[in-house]
């Protein structure tokens, strides 16, 4: 989840290199671990790259560019925009609330902003639904003020919203926490409002940590698939999203169609958190004096 | 940006506006972050309990011991039981790898650690099918043996593994790192073998942050969707994991029974929060 986080904190090791192995269980844990991480990890991630480099490019387009895969791409990616600028909005709110004030509840909230991580999606897929449906608490009163969520594309960005809230809030807060107050005091002594304040002072230092936990709630979002398909209707062409779409391939037995979308899908994702990591490196150079 | 602090000399009249227009902003800023996460994380547990009792105690209790919900949820903690341990094990030996020795591929191994996280759920599952499923390059030189990996217990063990080894791995590494080799070092020079300075030094400093990506780790094995949605077979009343009997309940139209099966799978998380909180206030280094 925090893959780009802890690249921050690749750890450095020993280094004194002659003492190198004066703890013992060095070919063990080794051993433990690289049969670990190839039978588990690496040789399924090799199965869909060599699936994919089976079917060949025309053929790969041919499946990607079919109208079907096209409108499950864009109600994914739309549905993911809106989840992602949404959370990273209310991140930095509950954030700041979190962070910066002391209030009965605190803990309740505190442990609330963790509880889309700790729910199983599918519960949370059924619970949005009972809420957003017409007969719903929710769906009831949207439904007087002529919005429908349950089955359709809102649905879908509700869903991902729920699902990616702890990531614009979890990767904003502790850089928020090591905020020192003086800047913030200088600014205002010199006339600066709270907005400004934020704007200019504050925020420039979230920065990398918001385009981290932003990318982060993108990427879960792009690849969400329990949450959404209670309340998303699941019409092709127009509330099926990607995840989906694999999973109907998959039942017809098209390994390579399932393959080429889930290979296109794990791309973006993964384009997107390397993306962002330049970034956050950039932002955090530019903060530290242009080193 | 705190609040105003208590003073009890007269306030310059200026300065006591100042104070009373930043209450007035931080309570709007409490109050529409707690009416957000109530709206969007709330109200979600807050209908389930509702829909699971909505027809009564004794309907509830009786969508709880139908044999296939029962069989689910022993399904799902027999998953549990045996993925914890191998992601115990293989969390430790990484971190014990990664932190106390130099070796090449150390990055490249870190990054992999890792990897599981970016990767979504079908994805995940569908790499399984593709290597490991009986048309597989593995799982088809398995079915000559008459092994069959996927569409059983095994599959759902393995695909398990995938989406939670990071947790403990995650928690370990940092905190490994930072307590150094110095304790075990020591440990060793006194005479103690490998074995009883891991189990005396290494898992005394570590055990908090073990069970705290343990805690994690279980509850994302215990609710996962997708990825054993796509090995699981939905065999009914065999290879069918909580989770997955919710969407089979909810799919027959049997609403009640699959809120009721949510309840169990809700009451875990609510657990998983409250222990994690609790070792957050206890041992704030564990995280």
């Amino acid at each position: 989840m925090t893959h780009v986080l802890t690249t921050g904190l690749v750890p450095s090791g020993p280094t004194r290199r002659g003492a190198r192995r004066v703890l013992p269980g060095f070919g063990l844990t080794l051993g433990i671990s690289l049969l670990f991480v190839a039978l588990i990890i690496l040789l399924p991630l090799s199965g869909l790259a060599f699936q994919m480099a089976q079917l060949g490019f025309p053929d790969y387009l041919n499946i990607i560019l079919s109208e079907r895969t096209l409108a499950a791409f864009s109600v994914t990616i739309s549905a993911a925009a809106l989840a992602t600028v949404f959370n990273a909005t209310f991140g930095l709110l509950l954030a700041w609330v979190l962070v910066r004030y002391e209030f009965p509840g605190k803990r309740l909230l505190d442990a609330l902003v963790d509880l889309p991580f700790a729910l199983p999606t599918a519960v949370a897929g059924i619970a949005l639904v009972a809420l957003y449906d017409k007969s719903g608490w929710m769906g009831m009163l949207l439904e007087g003020m002529g919005l429908k969520v349950a089955y359709t594309w809102w649905g879908i960005a509700l869903a991902m919203i729920f699902t990616s809230v702890p990531f614009g809030v979890r990767t904003v807060q502790p850089v928020m926490e090591s905020l020192s107050p003086d800047m913030e005091e200088a600014a205002r002594t010199l006339g600066a409002r709270d907005l400004q304040i934020f704007r200019h002072v504050g925020f420039p230092q979230l920065w990398p940590s918001f385009i981290t936990g932003a990318s982060l709630a993108f990427a879960r979002s792009l690849g969400e698939f329990g949450a959404v398909i209670f309340i998303a209707g699941n019409m092709p062409f127009e509330t099926e999203i990607a995840s989906l779409l694999i999973m109907i391939r998959l039942e017809e037995y098209d390994y390579p169609a399932a393959s080429a979308i889930a290979g296109t899908i794990l791309g973006l994702a993964l384009v997107i958190l390397i993306l962002a990591n330049i970034a956050q490196g950039r932002a955090a150079r530019h903060l530290n004096g242009g080193k | 940006m705190t609040a105003a602090t208590v003073t009890h000399a007269p306030l310059h009249p200026q300065i006591a506006a100042f104070h009373r227009r930043q209450r007035l902003k931080r309570l709007a800023l409490i109050l529409s972050a707690a009416a957000f996460a109530l709206l969007v994380m709330g109200l979600p547990v807050i209908a389930i309990v509702a829909r699971a009792f909505q027809e009564g105690l004794a309907v509830y209790a009786a969508n709880i011991v139908e044999p296939d919900t029962l069989h689910a949820i022993g399904l799902t903690v027999l998953t549990a039981l045996i993925v914890l341990p191998i992601n115990i094990v293989y969390g430790i030996a990484v971190a014990w790898a990664i932190t106390r020795f130099r070796f090449p591929g150390r990055r490249i191994l870190l990054t992999i650690i890792e990897l599981p996280f970016s990767i979504s759920p079908i994805v995940a599952g569908l790499c399984y099918l593709l290597i490991y499923g009986a048309t597989g390059l593995v799982g088809s030189w398995l079915d000559g043996w008459n092994v069959q990996l996927m569409f059983n217990l095994t599959g759902i063990v393995l695909v398990s593994l995938f989406v939670t080894c990071p947790f403990v791995a995650r928690e370990l590494i940092p905190l490994m790192q930072v307590s150094g080799r110095d304790q075990e070092e020591a440990a060793l020079t006194l005479g103690a073998s490998g074995w009883q300075t891991f189990r005396h030094v290494t898992l005394h400093n570590i055990r908090w942050a073990l069970l705290y990506g343990a805690i994690l780790a279980n509850a994302r094995v215990m609710g996962e969707f997708g990825a054993v949605s796509v090995v699981s077979g939905n065999i009914r009343g065999e290879t069918m994991t909580l989770p997955l009997q919710v969407q089979l309940l909810y799919d027959d139209y049997n609403a009640t029974g699959a809120f009721a099966a949510a309840t169990v799978l809700t009451l875990i998380a609510v657990i998983t929060l409250v222990l994690r909180s609790l070792i957050e206030a206890r041992h704030p280094h564990a995280s």
